[in-house]
C-alpha cells in the first residue's frame, strides 16, 4: 500500500524558508485554501502556514552547531489526530496514506491539535476550521501538471533539495532509498504514530592530513635552494660500528 | 477539501516567464495568472541559474505585487510642509516631466555636476551610468560602494575577475569549500543549489564567519573568527603554505608576476617597480611583456617567458646595471615571514593549531586531488597544453570582507591565497564568468580633471572607472575631488564603485560643493542605506538661514512608501518587477555561467498598477526632452518610443552592433554578443525562457586570463578589448606607483601633503594586515565588543517590509550574543539592552547565542523600521522591537590629521566600513519603555497607497489582489 511522505535532508537544509512561502502561495489559491493571515500589516503579524522552520541551536561554543528544522505534518500512518474526530473531518486516505481534513465537516473543536505530538496542525482563527500540510493533493495528481511537477510545492522550490518526495512503502523509491543509506530517522517514534516523514541526520566529512602528505619530493622550496629536508650535523652512519 | 483540481468555476489560466527581482539574485520564473491575478510564482526549471528552484522571497512576489504600501501616483511635497513629513499632494505625470525638464535642463546648461543621480541595487547600471554620462554629470554611482565593493576591487585588480557575478567557485569539481562571511543571498539560489549537490557528493565545507546562520549551519567546520581579522588569518595561511611547499609554483611563474623581478634599490625612483627590459620588441603593444626573470640555466636576467628559461622565484639579485633586484615572490615571502601563525592566533581568535590545519588541508588537497581533463588548449605565449589542470580548493567571501577599511588589503591576500594555490580559473577551483577575466586594472576610465565636466555636454569620460595609476584620479589641479562623493580622489583613489554613503552628507555641507538636485533611485537612504541615519535625516530637512534647503531639491523613485520617499520634494512612483522590461546585460552584470556568456530580460507579466512608471521609462523621457546625445535624432527628436525600444536599437557608438542586450542580434537573430539591431529581439528572448546563453568550446572555458583560444574569441566578440595574457598581480604594481607618487618619485600627480602618510601607508604592493581604522581610533576598554549584521535569507534589505507573507517570518530582530555578555552585565535572555557605540546608542531586545563568537554581537539587517513606513502601522514589530545598526556607525571617522571628515571606508576604495564599529551592551532601565529607541515620528500615509487589510485571505483570481486592494482610491 501507498504511503507518501516526505524525507528532509537536515544535511543540507539552511534554512531558507522557501519551503514555507512556495507551500503558503501554491495552498492559498489551492483545495485548501485560503490560507488566512492575519494583522499582515500590524503588530504581531501572524497567519496559517502548512510548514514552518525551526531554527534552534545545539552545544555550546566553539562547537555549536545551528540546526534548521522544518516541519509539517508527517502523515503518520497510525494518525492520532484521526480517531480523536467527532464528526470525521480529519482521515488518512487509503490509496496513498496522505492525512487530511474536510473542511466541511470540520467544526473547528482542535480536538485533533491536542492530539498530535507534533504540533503540526493549524487553526485558521479567522475561518474556525484546522487545516494543515496536504501533501499538495491538489498538485501530486493534478494532470494539468507535466509529471516532473507533480510534486508538493516545497519539494520543487527547496534550492538545496532538501526534501524528497515518494513512497515510504516503495523500498526502491528516493525517499527510501534515502531513509535506508543515509540514516533516516522518524521524530518520536516512542509515540507510536509511525510517522510517514522521516529525517536525515546532519553528516560530518573530515580530513586528516597525514604527515607524509606534508614532507614532500615535490616540495617547491627544494628548487629554491631552500630544502625543508637539509639536515646539518653528525648521522648515525658517522659513527656507529659493528 | 478535496483533490480537485479546478477550484473555481471558468477559470482562466495563463503561464508567463520572466525573472525574479525579490533580491538581486535573478532567478528565472515562470508566473501563472488566474484570471488575471498572480496564482502563483514557481522557478523556471530550464533556467540556467536555478533550475527550477525559488527562495522564499522569490516564493512571495504575490505579496510584494498586490502590497498596500505601493506608491501609485506621482507625489508632490505639499506647499510648506517640512520634509520628513510626508505631506504630499498627487501630480500627474506631465507635470513631473515637466518640473524636472526645467531645473534639469538648466543645470545642464549651467553646471552639469549640481545634478546627482545615485541608485540602489539598481540591476539597471548599463542605463542610468549612460545617462548620467550623456548630462554630464560626474555624479553618478549605484550601491557598490557601501555594499561591496572591496570583493570587486581587491579580486580584479589582482586577478582580474571576482566573486559572484563575474566569477565564483566550481563547486561541481571542488573538494574543499572555505567560505568566509558571505551575505546569504550571494549569490543565493545557484549557490544553495551547489552548495547541497558539493556536501552529497562528499566535498568538505569549511566556514569561517563570526556567526554560524545559514549556510555555516551545514559546514562540516565552523572556525569562528573575530570581524575584522580575517586578512591576519589569510596572511598566516600564506606563510604555512608557502613554509611547507605547498604551493603552486608551476602555476605562479607562469601565470603570475611572481617571478618578476621588482626593483629593490630604494635610492632609485624606480623602486618597487618591475624592471623591464630595454630592448624594444613591443613597439606599439599596449601591455608590453618586457619585465624580467632571473633564469636559473643561464644565471640572468631574460625576458618573463623566455621559452628556454626557467625562473627562481626566491633569491636576490644584481642586475649588469648595478640595480638590486628581487622576485615578487621573495616580496612576498618576506611580507609574511611575521605573519606566523601564533601572530595571527592571537588578532584572529582562532587557535594557531587551527590555522596550520586549515594551510595544511588546503594544500595537501590542492597538490594531491589534482584534476586532469582531457580537454586541449593553447596559452597566449602559444605553447600547446594537452590538458586543463586543477587543483581543488575553492573559496568563496563577500561583505565579512569586504565592508571593513581593511577589506581591500584582505580580498588581495585572499585572491593571492587562492593563486598560490593554483586555482584561478581551473576545474575545482575559482571560475571566471564572461564578460570577465578584464585587464588588470579593467580599461574603463572616468575624467582625470575638472576639465570632463562641461555645460550641455557628455561626461569627458565614464562616471565610474579603474585607476591604472595616479594620473588616472579624478581631481582638480590642487589634487581635490571633483565628485561630490570624493571617489577617485587622494582619499579613496579606487573607489570604483562610487561612495553613496558619503554623497547626503557632502552635499549637505557644500564639500566640495553645494549640488542642486539630487535624484535617489530605489535606495533608503532615509534609513537603512545610510550610516548615521538620524543625522542624514536631518541633514535631507535642513535649511540655510534664508530658507533654501541645504540640497535643494531631491526627486525620490520608489515601489513603496519607504522612509526615503518621505524626504522627497518629487516622488516617481516605480513599477514591480512584474510590470516591466529589465535586462541583465553584459554591459552591467549579466547572470553568465562559466561555460560562457548569458544575459536575461524581464517581461512584463502584469500592466502596471494605478500610474506607475517604469524608471526606465522615466530615463528615456528625461533623455528625450533634455535633448541628451544618445536619446534625440540629429533633428533633436526623440529617437525611442519607450525602453523595449530602446534597448532594441540603441547601440554604444553608431553602427557598433553591441547593445544592452547580446542575444539574437543581427538583421535575424543569427549573430550574439555584437551584431546590428534586430526589431524581433524581445520575442526571441521571450520564446527562450527570457535567457540568452552562449556555451563556448570547452577548450575555452577554463585559463581565460591566459588562453589563446578565448582570449582570440572574446576580441573577435568585442567582449574584451585586448588580447595579452591576463597575469595574476601577486605583487601590485598599480599601488605601488600610487606609493611612489606620496613619496614623489612617480611622475605626474601628486596628493595633497595631508594625505601623503596615508596614502605611503596603505597603497602597499603587497597585502598586509592592519586593524580597521574605526578600532584604531575607538577606546576598546570602553567599547570591546564588535558588532555585525548578517543578512536573513527570507529578507531582502527593507525590500520585503511590506510582504505579508515574511513578515510573520521576521518581523522584528534581536541583538544576538554569547550568554557571557548577560553573566557580566546582570541580564537574561530576552531582555531590553542598549547598546552604544562612541557615535550613537540603540535600545532593543537581546538574545543569548552559542553561535557567536564572544567577542561579537549581532542583529538582522533592515527589519528595523521607522513608524508608519511602508504602510505597516505604528504599531508594527518593525518599528516598535525592530532597530537598526545603522544608529551606532557614522559614516566619517573622528577629525585626524587627513582631514576632519575623512569617510568611513576603506582608504583605497572608499568600501563603507559597516563592520568596523565598536560597541558596549548594558542592561536597560526597568523603568525604561519596552520599545526600541531611537523612535521617530509617524510617516503619514501616502495619496494613492492602497488599502491596508487587517485580515487577509488571498485566493487568486477572485478580484482579491490588485483589484480589491486599491479600491475606493480616487482616479
Amino acid at each position: 500500500m501507498t504511503q507518501l511522505a516526505l524525507v528532509i535532508d537536515l544535511n543540507v537544509c539552511v534554512g531558507c524558508h522557501a519551503c514555507v512561502t512556495s507551500c503558503k502561495q501554491w495552498n492559498t489559491s489551492g483545495s485548501a485554501g485560503s490560507m488566512t493571515d492575519q494583522r499582515p500589516y500590524d503588530k504581531d503579524p501572524t497567519g496559517t502556514f502548512f510548514n514552518r522552520v525551526q531554527s534552534f541551536e545545539v552545544g555550546e561554543f566553539p562547537s555549536a552547531e545551528m540546526m534548521h528544522f522544518p516541519k509539517s505534518c508527517l502523515h503518520c500512518e497510525d494518525a492520532p489526530c484521526v480517531p480523536v474526530c467527532p464528526t470525521g473531518a480529519s482521515y488518512k486516505r487509503e490509496e496513498d496514506g496522505i492525512v487530511l481534513v474536510d473542511y466541511d465537516k470540520c467544526i473547528g473543536c482542535k480536538y485533533c491539535s491536542w492530539a498530535c505530538p507534533y504540533g503540526a496542525r493549524e487553526f485558521d482563527e479567522v475561518e474556525k476550521v484546522m487545516k494543515k500540510c496536504t501533501l499538495c493533493v491538489d498538485r501530486v495528481y493534478n494532470m494539468n501538471l507535466p509529471e516532473s511537477e507533480r510534486k508538493p510545492a516545497c519539494v520543487i522550490s527547496c534550492p538545496t533539495s532538501a526534501r524528497i518526495f515518494g513512497d515510504v512503502h516503495d523500498p526502491d523509491s528516493d525517499a527510501s532509498v534515502a531513509i535506508r543509506e543515509s540514516g533516516g530517522y522518524a521524530l518520536m517514534p516512542e509515540w507510536g504514530t509511525q510517522p510517514a516523514n522521516h529525517y536525515l541526520p546532519r553528516r560530518k566529512n573530515k580530513r586528516h592530513i597525514h604527515e607524509d602528505e606534508l614532507v614532500r619530493v615535490d616540495n617547491p622550496l627544494k628548487k629554491e635552494g631552500e630544502s625543508q629536508t637539509d639536515q646539518g650535523g653528525p648521522f648515525l652512519e658517522d659513527v656507529t660500528s659493528w | 477539501m478535496s483533490d480537485k483540481t479546478a477550484v473555481i468555476e471558468n477559470e482562466q489560466i495563463e503561464v508567463k516567464k520572466t525573472t525574479c527581482y525579490m533580491c538581486a539574485c535573478r532567478c528565472g520564473i515562470r508566473v501563472t495568472l488566474r484570471n488575471g491575478e498572480i496564482r502563483y510564482i514557481e522557478g523556471n526549471p530550464e533556467h540556467p541559474l536555478n533550475k527550477g528552484v525559488l527562495c522564499a522571497k522569490g516564493s512571495s512576489g504575490i505579496m510584494k505585487q498586490y502590497s498596500p504600501a505601493r506608491l501609485t501616483k506621482p507625489l508632490k511635497r505639499k506647499e510648506g510642509s517640512d520634509r520628513g513629513a510626508a505631506e504630499f499632494e498627487e501630480i500627474s505625470w506631465e507635470e513631473a516631466f515637466s518640473m524636472m525638464e526645467e531645473r534639469l535642463k538648466h543645470l545642464r546648461a549651467t553646471d552639469p555636476k549640481k545634478f546627482a543621480l545615485f541608485t540602489g541595487r539598481d540591476q539597471m547600471q548599463a542605463l542610468t551610468g549612460m545617462f548620467a554620462k550623456q548630462f554630464g554629470t560626474p555624479n553618478y554611482a549605484a550601491h557598490g560602494g557601501f555594499c561591496s565593493v572591496n570583493m570587486a576591487a581587491g579580486m580584479i585588480y589582482t586577478i582580474g575577475g571576482s566573486f559572484w557575478e563575474f566569477g565564483g567557485p566550481d563547486l561541481d569539481r571542488s573538494k574543499l569549500f572555505i567560505m568566509f562571511g558571505t551575505a546569504e543571498d550571494h549569490h543565493s539560489n545557484p549557490l544553495k543549489i551547489e552548495l547541497s549537490k558539493f556536501k552529497r557528493d562528499g566535498g568538505r565545507f569549511i566556514s569561517v564567519n563570526p556567526v554560524r546562520t545559514g549556510y555555516s549551519a551545514i559546514a562540516d567546520q565552523w572556525v569562528p573568527i573575530k570581524p575584522g581579522t580575517d586578512g591576519a588569518l589569510i596572511l598566516a595561511l600564506i606563510h604555512e603554505i608557502i613554509k611547507q611547499g605547498l604551493y603552486d609554483r608551476e602555476f605562479l611563474v607562469q601565470y603570475s608576476n611572481a617571478a618578476q623581478l621588482v626593483n629593490d634599490d630604494d635610492k632609485q625612483d624606480e623602486f618597487g617597480l618591475f624592471v623591464r627590459t630595454d630592448v624594444d620588441e613591443d613597439i606599439g603593444v599596449v601591455h608590453p611583456q618586457d619585465q624580467l626573470w632571473w633564469d636559473r640555466k643561464t644565471n640572468k636576467a631574460v625576458r618573463t617567458h623566455t621559452k628556454t628559461a626557467d625562473p627562481f622565484l626566491l633569491g636576490d639579485f644584481v642586475l649588469d646595471d648595478g640595480t638590486a633586484v628581487k622576485p615578487a615572490f621573495q616580496l612576498l615571502v618576506d611580507r609574511v615571514k611575521d605573519y606566523t601563525p601564533e601572530w595571527a592566533s592571537n588578532i584572529t581568535g582562532i587557535p594557531a593549531d587551527t590555522i596550520i590545519e586549515l594551510a595544511h588541508e588546503m594544500g595537501v588537497v590542492a597538490r594531491d586531488d589534482t584534476i586532469e581533463l582531457p580537454i586541449a588548449w593553447t596559452d597566449a605565449w602559444g605553447n600547446d597544453h594537452e590538458a586543463i589542470t586543477g587543483n581543488p580548493v575553492s573559496f568563496h567571501a563577500m561583505r565579512g570582507l569586504a565592508a571593513h577599511s581593511n577589506g581591500f588589503q584582505t580580498i588581495r591576500a585572499l585572491s593571492i591565497l587562492m593563486s598560490i594555490l593554483g586555482t584561478i580559473d581551473r576545474p575545482g577551483g575559482f571560475r571566471h564568468k564572461a564578460p570577465f577575466p578584464r585587464p588588470i586594472p579593467p580599461c574603463a576610465k572616468t575624467p582625470n580633471g575638472p576639465q570632463g565636466v562641461k555645460p550641455n555636454s557628455p561626461l569627458g569620460g565614464m562616471p565610474l572607472g579603474w585607476p591604472a595609476d595616479p594620473n588616472d584620479l579624478f581631481v582638480d589641479d590642487k589634487g581635490e575631488p571633483v565628485r561630490i562623493d570624493k571617489a577617485f580622489s587622494w582619499e579613496y583613489p579606487l573607489s570604483v564603485h562610487g561612495m553613496m554613503h558619503n554623497v547626503i552628507t557632502n552635499a549637505w555641507r557644500g564639500d566640495p560643493y553645494p549640488i542642486d538636485t539630487l535624484l535617489i533611485f530605489m535606495a533608503n537612504m532615509a534609513w537603512n542605506s545610510s550610516m548615521n541615519t538620524v543625522s542624514v535625516r536631518e541633514m535631507l530637512n535642513d535649511k540655510h538661514e534664508d530658507g533654501e534647503y541645504k540640497i535643494p531639491f531631491i526627486i525620490v523613485c520608489d515601489a513603496f512608501q519607504s522612509e526615503m520617499v518621505a524626504f522627497a520634494d518629487l516622488v516617481l512612483p516605480d513599477t514591480t518587477y512584474l510590470e516591466r522590461h529589465d535586462v541583465m546585460s553584459m554591459l552591467d552584470r549579466p547572470i553568465s555561467e562559466f561555460d560562457g556568456p548569458v544575459d536575461s530580460v524581464r517581461i512584463p507579466v502584469l500592466p502596471p498598477t494605478g500610474e506607475c512608471k517604469p524608471f526606465q521609462e522615466v530615463i528615456i523621457e528625461l533623455g528625450a526632452r533634455l535633448g541628451l546625445p544618445a536619446f534625440t535624432n540629429e533633428d533633436g527628436t526623440r529617437k525611442y518610443r519607450d525602453y523595449p525600444d530602446f534597448v532594441v536599437n540603441h547601440e554604444t557608438e553608431k553602427g557598433s552592433g553591441i547593445g544592452f542586450l547580446a542575444g539574437w542580434r543581427g538583421k535575424s537573430g543569427e549573430k550574439f554578443l555584437q551584431g546590428e539591431p534586430n526589431p524581433n529581439q524581445w520575442e526571441m528572448y521571450e520564446k527562450n525562457n527570457c535567457v540568452f546563453h552562449y556555451e563556448m568550446p570547452k577548450s575555452y572555458q577554463y585559463m581565460r586570463n591566459w588562453n589563446k583560444g578565448y582570449l582570440l574569441w572574446a576580441q573577435k566578440h568585442h567582449m574584451t578589448r585586448y588580447t595579452d595574457p591576463i597575469n595574476i598581480h601577486i605583487y601590485s604594481e598599480v599601488l605601488q606607483k600610487f606609493r611612489l607618487s606620496a613619496q614623489g618619485k612617480y611622475p605626474g600627480k601628486q596628493p595633497p601633503d595631508r594625505l601623503r602618510k596615508r596614502i605611503e601607508t596603505y597603497f602597499d604592493p603587497l597585502p598586509f594586515y592592519y586593524e580597521p581604522l574605526e578600532g584604531q581610533l575607538t577606546d576598546k576598554h570602553k567599547y570591546p565588543l564588535n558588532a555585525i549584521t548578517q543578512r536573513p535569507m527570507a529578507m531582502y534589505h527593507s525590500w520585503d517590509s511590506q510582504n505579508a507573507w515574511l513578515r510573520p517570518i521576521h518581523a522584528h530582530n534581536y541583538l544576538y550574543m554569547s550568554p557571557k555578555l548577560g553573566v557580566e552585565g546582570g541580564f537574561n535572555d530576552g531582555d531590553w539592552v542598549w547598546v552604544e557605540s562612541m557615535h550613537g546608542k540603540v535600545r532593543c531586545m537581546c538574545r543569548f547565542s552559542e553561535t557567536v563568537e564572544p567577542g561579537t554581537v549581532w542583529t538582522w539587517n533592515a527589519i528595523g523600521k521607522a513608524a508608519g513606513a511602508w504602510n505597516l502601522t505604528a504599531e508594527a514589530n518593525e518599528s516598535k522591537k525592530g532597530f537598526l545598526l545603522n544608529h551606532l556607525i557614522s559614516e566619517e571617522l573622528p577629525k585626524m590629521d587627513e582631514g576632519d571628515h575623512i569617510s568611513n571606508s576603506d582608504p583605497i576604495t572608499g568600501q563603507a566600513g559597516w563592520y568596523d564599529v565598536r560597541v558596549k551592551v548594558y542592561k536597560a532601565g526597568p523603568d525604561e519603555e519596552k520599545v526600541t529607541s531611537p523612535q521617530f515620528s509617524v510617516m503619514n500615509p501616502v495619496p494613492g497607497e492602497g488599502v491596508r487589510k487587517s485580515v487577509l485571505r488571498y485566493f487568486a483570481g477572485l478580484g482579491g489582489g490588485s483589484k480589491g486592494l486599491f479600491k475606493g482610491n480616487k482616479k
